[in-house]
């Protein structure tokens, strides 16, 4: 738009179209790093495989400036407090990516310590499998909550705008 | 294939029929043929060293099975005799053998390059053993994991709490009378919204 | 309880003399090394137990807690109900923080900025791993522990498999040890270059976080070509390893080797000159040789105290005496002499690599015991025995005799040792992990106690510790 043409230009979408865009490109990750996948996690965020290609290269210490909480590993039982805690410290609109076999379902270890599944404990909108899932396909899975998140409403995790 | 209790809890036998004993010495060369090792064991009664091979390698290391009576003594005793390098700490649980669960300590002589590795035995009904944690720093934390995985306490430690799992835990895991807490898998095909 | 030995006596006498002499370098001498038991002890309020887990009980006798001059100082104890509290404040860091790598938790009490106590808090990360193993046979237990050390996934699987070896009284042929070794030597080099990019970031050298990764990544690439997976490899099994190496693997680790050589003289340059980094890492979060052996530090972390101790000169394992190499020492046994030491760590490595390729010997990749091994393909078909062997091997397991057995290797970190009895059958009736990290992380308060807020993020990033670990 700006720069190709001198005159001033006007571009017509929706609202909704238009925040859901806003939304996905600067999407901020929480640093919720656990176990193996965060080591990928932080693979994805360097330089070979550059997730600041998405706008999403800042991984916030806080979970108040974060929008994406990504719960790269394993969830034990005395950790689940924890997670839970710091997903209800993100601000709204908040999504949470589930990465991982353990993280989703457990994943081998089916015992006494682990969260058989981060879904138990907050609500998941993505899940990526693998073992740990590789730089690929943990972005294969955020470009898929963006694909997501441009086509739904815009509202936040309560159903309510 | 189905002759280990791990995954069954209503099956567990009660404490009185574990029949088989656990011989802590037998009547062989007290000690062994090392030097090193002799000279730090020598002292203590009932000790029995036995010496391994390790794998693709030509270092050996030297087993001591130790009576709980004289745990602290033999730690003292190695630990005198030049094995100043605390390794690790553990406990294991022999179940439906008595006495039931095992301890055991990991020493290393730099000078000699001997390792140590001395192991004793405590009851289901008292397992308790004295601390060495003031005679080794580092054992510190491998008691309290050894205590909460495995319920032996140890005497005199000065903060015999929890470790990995959460403080308001019940049970010890790591026993082999602890089921191992899985959840059966159900396969829900088709419920997934498209 | 005597002290028999003299533990410096690994450093040359004339260096002992220039170390205390030249202590007096101001830097180091800013920071003194932490003895307890010096200092007069601080009464403390009540209500600071703030942890998940209790505090020290009273009443306990303070003679325990002092232990020939090295007192454990990692518990909180109240002395006095009345005192003022004063400006000590207990801060929590972790056990969701970006330093903590991963999720360890620290209280620290501080007055100021100034750390007077720190008590480490574990088991977030607590998977069990030890009791899932019972339940998985001796075949497929190398993917359990594969994942406990996931910084060094190869590490994990050769003390595990050098340990059911030594249960079953087995060889390896040369061909897997020369792999072992190679495998294992890389996995250093990419642990080593993970940990020199996170203390650059934790100390705010953001730099090297971003050449760190990128080096490690053609280490990771190899892995992939060779084992299929980035982490987690599940690559060296009991009898040797799972498949031969790839075609054109002398080219890729002679490509790697230049690469990340070129990319470690980098990081000097970026590093050894730099004033911020030498000012963050020299005289703190030090560790004498005393302590090193109390606590039970290994690796990198205690030779940087200048404790001569690596289990591939010691006890060598897998052949890897073979090969020529120097055990880099430290002499402050502070920060900076740790990066040195794990700088020179991965020039070691890098040399023992090109060994193995000069010298990689020809044959089988695993055992051929038809006890351990399956049989080919090929095999099952044509022999009744072979079908035998591999359908026993495959609703059994490998059928381990009783004993108890220990073996350990020489991780990035330190000892890996795995502890396992067996009971005869195919699964281990009780496997426990010798984590280093688990020691390191117990000797943290002894680093951290009376440094800085911001040299605790240093001290942390040099113990390296990986949760996953200390928890398993």
């Amino acid at each position: 738009m700006a720069g190709i043409s001198s005159e001033p230009g006007f571009l017509l979408t929706t609202v909704e179209k238009g925040v859901n865009w806003a939304r996905t490109r600067s999407m901020w990750p929480a640093s919720f790093g656990l176990a193996c996948c965060a080591i990928e996690m932080m693979g994805t965020g360097a330089a070979h495989n550059d997730l600041a290609r998405f706008g999403m290269e800042v991984f916030r210490a806080s979970p108040r400036q974060a929008d994406l909480m990504i719960v790269a590993g394993r969830v034990s039982q005395k950790m689940a407090p924890v997670l839970r805690q710091v997903y209800d410290q993100m601000a709204e609109p908040k999504w949470v990516l589930s990465m991982g076999a353990c993280a989703s379902t457990g994943g081998m270890f089916n015992n006494y310590a682990l969260v058989q599944g981060v879904d138990e404990v907050v609500p998941v909108d993505m899940y990526v499998p693998g073992c740990p899932p590789g730089p690929q396909s943990l972005m294969h899975g955020i470009l898929s909550l963006h694909q997501l998140i441009m086509d739904g409403e815009i509202r936040n995790s309560t159903g309510v705008l | 294939m189905a002759d280990e209790p791990v995954n069954k809890t209503d099956d567990v036998p009660e404490m009185d029929e574990m029949v088989e004993e656990h011989a802590t010495s037998e009547p062989e060369t007290p000690v062994t043929d090392d030097p090193v090792v002799a000279a730090a064991l020598g002292e203590i009664p009932g000790v029995l060293v036995t010496e391994h091979d390790q794998a693709s390698s030509d270092a050996t290391y030297h087993q001591a099975i130790v009576p709980s009576e004289s745990w602290v003594d033999a730690v003292v005793a190695a630990k005198d005799a030049g094995f100043t390098f605390f390794i690790d700490l553990y406990a294991a649980d022999h179940f439906r053998e008595a006495p039931r669960f095992e301890v055991g300590i990991n020493l290393l002589n730099r000078r000699e390059r001997r390792r140590l590795i001395l192991r004793t035995r405590v009851p289901y009904d008292a397992p308790t053993l004295p601390t060495v944690s003031h005679i080794f720093a580092g054992a510190n934390f491998y008691e309290r994991e050894a205590f909460d995985l495995l319920g032996v306490e140890f005497t005199g430690h000065p903060d015999l709490t929890r470790i990995l799992l959460p403080d308001e835990w019940e049970g010890h895991p790591l026993r082999k009378d602890h089921a191992v807490g899985a959840i059966p898998v159900e396969f829900k095909a088709g419920s997934v919204d498209l | 309880m005597s002290d028999t030995t003299d533990l410096t006596a690994d450093v040359p006498a004339e260096e002992v003399e220039e170390a205390s002499v030249s202590v007096a370098e101001e830097r180091r001498a800013a920071h003194d090394v932490w003895v307890s038991g010096t200092e007069e002890r601080m009464p403390f309020a009540t209500g600071t137990d703030e942890g998940a887990q209790e505090m020290l009980p009273s009443d306990i006798d303070p003679a325990l807690a002092i232990q020939e001059g090295i007192e454990v100082d990692d518990d909180y104890v109240d002395e006095d109900d009345d005192h003022d509290f004063g400006d000590r404040q207990i801060i929590n860091m972790g056990p969701q923080h970006p330093s903590t790598h991963g999720v360890l938790r620290l209280q620290m009490e501080l007055e100021g900025e100034t750390v007077v106590r720190v008590k480490p808090i574990i088991g977030y990360l607590h998977t069990g791993m030890e009791k899932t193993a019972e339940t998985l046979n001796y075949a497929q237990g190398a993917t359990n522990v594969t994942r406990m050390d996931y910084l060094s996934p190869f590490h994990n699987e050769l003390a595990y498999s050098l340990t059911v070896e030594q249960l079953l009284g087995i060889d390896v042929p040369p061909r897997a040890n020369a792999i072992r070794v190679l495998m294992t030597e890389l996995n250093r080099v990419s642990s080593h270059l993970l940990w020199a990019a996170t203390q650059g970031m934790d100390i705010g050298a953001l730099s090297m976080m971003i050449y760190g990764w990128r080096e490690r990544e053609t280490c990771l690439d190899f892995f992939e070509k060779t084992t299929g997976l980035r982490m987690n490899h599940n690559y060296i099994r009991v009898g040797g390893v799972a498949a031969d190496l790839p075609d054109g693997w002398r080219d890729d680790v002679a490509s790697l080797i230049t690469t990340v050589s070129r990319g470690v003289d980098e990081y000097e340059q970026l590093l050894n000159e730099n004033p911020i980094f030498l000012d963050r890492t020299m005289g703190v979060g030090v560790i004498t040789p005393k302590e090193v052996e109390q606590f039970g530090i290994t690796g990198p972390m205690a030779r940087a105290s200048g404790v001569n101790w690596d289990l591939r000169k010691e006890m060598p394992y897998c052949g890897i005496d073979q090969y020529e190499f120097d055990v880099p020492l430290g002499k402050y046994g502070d920060v900076h002499d740790r990066y040195e030491v794990r700088i020179a760590e991965i020039r070691e490595s890098l040399k023992i690599v090109e060994q193995v390729m000069d010298s990689m010997p020809s044959g089988d990749y695993r055992t051929e015991d038809r006890k351990v091994t399956p049989p080919p393909r090929k095999r099952i078909d044509e022999s009744m025995e072979a079908l035998i062997h591999h359908f026993k091997l495959f609703t059994e397991g490998i059928a381990v005799p009783p004993g108890t057995a220990y073996q350990a290797v020489e991780g990035p970190r330190g000892e890996i040792g795995c502890m396992m009895i067996s009971k005869g059958g195919s699964r281990p009736w009780r496997m426990h992990w010798r984590a280093p990290s688990f020691a390191a992380v117990q000797a943290l308060p002894v680093m951290m106690t009376d440094s800085l807020v911001a040299d605790v993020v240093a001290s942390l990033a040099s113990a390296d510790p990986v949760l996953g670990d200390v928890d398993r």
